[in-house]
Parts: C-alpha cells; structure tokens; sequence
C-alpha cells in the first residue's frame, strides 16, 4: 500500500489548543493552512460516540469575520444571497458567498450577535477569499445610494480569527455536557437584546451568570436551533449557538482564543462520565456525510451554483431593504436565471449496495455495464461507521436523479452497484 | 508516531510485513495502519490465486481512505486471514498478528527491507 501523509508545513498555524490536542496524543495532520486534529484514538469510535454520546471538536481554524455597524445588516444583503437584515437578533442563519456567476466562494454561517452586530463564520480553506470579499463588498455597499444615506462609517469588517477560538460539543449528550461543566453560567440578562454598548469583540454582552450552573430549563436548554445566547465560562464572554455540522443537537462555543484551553478542559472533565471523547477532522468528515451536509471543495465550489447543490433555498430573490424595494446582490442576476431553469446536474445520495465505498472523483454510471455511459461524479463517498454500508454524494444528470434509480461507480476500474436515495442518509433520532 | 516494528520481519517500501516460513505470512505494517485510521472492509485473493511481487493484490479500505495491497513475494496463496476480513479492526489492533493478512507458497521475494531501512524510509 502506500501512504499519503499530509506532510506539516513549519508555517502550517496552530490552534490555540494545540498543546491539548498534543497531550491528548491526537494525530495531527495539516488542514488549509492549520495543523489540526485528524483524530485522537480511533475514527469510528469518536463518530460512534459523537452520535451515542457526544464529541468535542476544536474547529478554531474555522473564519470568524465580525461585520458591524448601523449599516451591518444591509451590507450583508449586498454581499451575501441570503436576507440577513431579517435575520432576528441571537438568530443564525445558513448562507453562501457568491460571485457574480452564481458559482459559490463559500457557504457560510451568520449570527446575529446584535442589532448592529454579526458574526460570518467561514471555513478555513476560503477564509481570505471571504475576508476580501466582505470587505470589497461591504465599501462598495457604502459607497452605494443605499449605503450613502447612513454614511461611509457605516459598516465594519472585521477579522477575528487569530483572536478566536471554537470548540463544538455535538451528541445527544451536549445540553448534558454543558450543564455538568463548572464554570458555564448564563447571563443575568440572557434572552434579553444585546446591546451595541454592551457588546464585546465576540458580541457577547451581560454579566456573569450569579447562581453558576445552567438550569435544566433555563435559555441555554431551551435555545432553538439555529440561535445563539452570549454566555459566560468563569466570567469571561463565550457566544454559545446551537448549531453544528455533524447531523445532531449541539452546540459551538466561541470564545477569546487565551479562554479555549480552561473551557476545553472542562467540557472533557465535565463530559468524560458523560461519553464525551475528543473527536478529529476525519469524524467530523465522516459524520457531516451521513447527514447529507455539504463540505465545499467538495459538494460546492466556484463553478456550482447553491440550486445544483440542493441549496437553492439560501438564495433569497425576494428579499428587501426597509421601504420594499428588492435588494440587488453580487450573484442575483446569474442566480435569478438558473431559478427558472433546470439544472444540468443534480446533488444526490448515493447508497451502496456492495463493499466497496465510491470515494470523490470516481465516475458515475447509468449502469454495471461496460457500455452504460458516464452520468456524473461523486462528490464525497465513504464507508457509512452508522449505517454500515457506503454512502456517497455525487452530482448526476437530472434524469437519473430520481431516488430509487440504479446506477454504477467506477470504483478503480470495476463498477460498484449503487442506489440513489434521499438526503440524509442518516437522520437522528428525535 | 512510532509504531512498532518487529526486527525479525521483513518490509516493503509500501508498508507490508513479512514473516519468513513454510508458508510465509504477510500484512500491514503498525505505521500503515495508524495512518489509514479504522480499517472496516478487506479486499483479498482467494485460496489458490497466484499473487506477484509489488503487485497489487487488494485493498484496504477505512473511513477516511482506501489503500491498495501489494504482495511482497510472488507465489500462491494458500491462506486467507478470514477472521480479519470478518472483523477488520484486528488490522489496528494486531497488525503483526491476528491481523496477518495472506499466507503464500513462495516462489520468489521481491524488494525487502529490514527494520531499521524501513524505518529510515518512514523518517525520511
């Protein structure tokens, strides 16, 4: 056999929790410029206890870009195809960077952190392409009629990435890890609006929680999906948000990058009765394909547009400034016309019905047999640990899209049989 | 990492082991395994196949990755590892022992290495 390291670069950034993911004896490999955990013991034990239990991730290479300012909300608009104005304070919302193709730069998370406060996540991979883009598009927005009218100061962009760290709990076992950790507490004022004044740099307001402890219904439980709550851990400012990318409930924390080694700590010490384990890239990877998530480079990239993806539902033509008019976005034109019309390839599942996984870059055909022609390309594809059988993604024609149908993967150079089935394949219990 | 590397094993440049004997025995090596991650499905010849050395003659498949199996001799396989293909995590767990892979009539070795160039190739 032969191996494909991943050679560390000298320059390859650390995470602030490096020294940890060391002493934890993680292999670690490199990952868009960071040096980062591919996993600590064993790939399928942490997918299997992230979805029994729960997995800790450090994802601290991950973007964090703020965008602030009385102007935040509309400059998003402008650079974004998906209505953030809207978007309700302590909301989150799933959407994409576009050029003026339609093709995706990437897909993103926002969080509303404040009335005049945002918080872009962005993966590390496209963190300098969204920087720039942000920042671009944001001038451009306040150079604009629409942004003239609130002035130029209107709008910041701002990188936090080095200042930041994030660390995700994700199982059924996360609101259980939170609460058993000493030292997270809610905010006296939790739930409450945060204000511009009260903001920090990571648009966590409120003062530290009196009692400590999170209560079994207070707003940290009770936070809905896709929300987040400013939080404390020993009285210093974590942005708590339920949101993930592993197909379960959970949570993603984050917090000042000199923070992440104390909180870590004690999540494990909290959680390790709990079956919490540190989980690595390769879990996370493994655990974002079952839930049918789409990873970019991979499902995504500059020459898809979100509607090939299944995503066409992030693109919000009809959305509006404050008098009603539609909001023009980088993208719209291009994107306005691929809504009214048929995609030439379709993101599906694929299931396989042999041994052998289709992995990204095999072809997909309209059959076992040698004559059945080529009908697209698999995306991502591995071994389900959950299912037991191999999933995979690939982008086919639209005629053979339909679940149920039969089709083939060249897995190097004998087709493997395969089905195509909805997405997810993995759905958590509820 | 260091993984283990037993001195009386021969290696390949590809990371397979091999035992001397009347069959002679082979695998992956500790390295190998600790960078495919969990092994969950073994592709082997069957009992009789004949197998040529550095040919390819199946695959190992994790979550992550698959890798292809070369054989380190030339000859014909007279054993299966069966209990591995069953359950694949002895691979990681034993890959010098219950995670042996194929037992082959020899009838030529190819490129060898002992422990220690092994381990030079891995540092390098």
């Amino acid at each position: 056999m032969s191996l494909d390291p991943g050679v560390p670069a000298p320059d390859d950034r650390r995470s602030p929790l490096h020294e940890e993911h060391v002493a934890l004896g993680a292999a670690l490999v490199p990952f868009a410029g960071w040096l980062m955990p591919l996993r600590y013991t064993s790939d399928l034990a942490e997918h299997t206890a992230t979805r029994t239990a729960a997995g800790l991730f450090d994802l601290s290479h991950m973007g964090e870009i703020a965008v602030t300012g009385p102007g935040a909300g509309a400059a998003l608009d402008a650079a974004l195809v998906g209505n953030l104005g809207g978007l309700r304070v302590h909301g989150a919302r799933y959407t994409m960077l576009c050029a003026e193709d339609g093709g995706v730069l990437d897909d993103l998370v926002v969080y509303r952190t404040g009335a005049q406060e945002y918080l872009v996540v962005a993966n590390a991979a496209n963190h300098a392409v969204v920087l720039a883009a942000l920042t671009e598009r944001a001038a451009a927005w306040a150079a604009s009629a629409a942004g003239g009218a609130t002035g130029t100061a209107a709008v910041t962009v701002t990188d936090r990435t080095d200042a930041t760290a994030l660390v995700a709990v994700q199982g059924p076992r996360a609101l259980d890890v939170l609460r058993a950790t000493a030292g997270l507490a809610e905010p006296a004022d939790a739930g409450g609006a945060v204000t511009a004044a009260g903001a920090t740099a990571l648009g966590t307001g409120g003062e530290a929680g009196t009692a400590g402890g999170l209560a079994a219904d207070g707003p940290l439980a009770t936070l809905r999906y896709y929300a987040c709550l400013p939080v404390t851990f020993a009285g210093r400012p974590v942005l708590a948000a339920r949101t993930g990318y592993t197909g379960e409930d959970g949570f993603e924390l984050f917090l000042d990058a000199a923070d992440a080694r104390a909180l870590w700590r004690a999540l494990l010490a909290a959680g390790a009765p709990l079956g919490l384990v540190p989980a690595g890239l390769a879990a996370r990877d493994s655990l974002r394909l079952e839930a049918g998530m789409p990873l970019y480079g991979h499902e995504l990239d500059t020459t898809t547009t979100p509607f090939e993806a299944g995503l066409g539902r992030v693109v919000r033509l009809d959305k509006t400034d404050g008098e009603g008019r539609p909001v023009p976005f980088v993208g719209r034109a291009a994107l306005a016309a691929r809504a009214g019309s048929a995609p030439a390839r379709v993101l599906v599942g694929l299931q396989g019905l042999g041994r052998r996984a289709a992995r990204e870059g095999h072809p997909v055909h309209a059959g076992e047999a040698p004559d059945a022609p080529r009908v697209g390309t698999v995306t991502s594809g591995a071994p389900s640990p959950t299912l037991g059988h191999p999933v995979a993604m690939a982008y086919v024609t639209p005629e053979v899209s339909g679940a149920g149908t039969a089709l083939a993967v060249d897995v190097r150079g004998r087709r493997e049989p395969v089905r195509v089935v909805p997405l997810p394949f993995y759905r958590r219990p509820r | 990492m260091t993984a283990e590397l037993p001195a009386d094993l021969h290696y390949t440049a590809e990371h397979e082991w091999l035992r001397d004997g009347e069959p002679a025995t082979f695998g992956i090596t500790a390295v190998a395994a600790d960078a495919l991650g969990d092994v969950v499905y073994l592709e082997l010849p069957a009992v009789g196949d004949t197998v040529t050395a550095g040919a390819v003659v199946g695959e190992i498949e994790s979550t992550k990755s698959v890798s292809e199996l070369y054989s380190p001799v030339t000859g014909t396989v007279v054993e299966v590892n069966t209990a591995a293909v069953d359950d694949p995590s002895v691979v990681n767990g034993d890959p010098y022992g219950a995670g042996w892979l194929l037992r082959v009539d020899v009838e030529a070795t190819g490129d060898l290495l002992t422990a220690e160039q092994y381990a030079a190739q891995n540092a390098g």
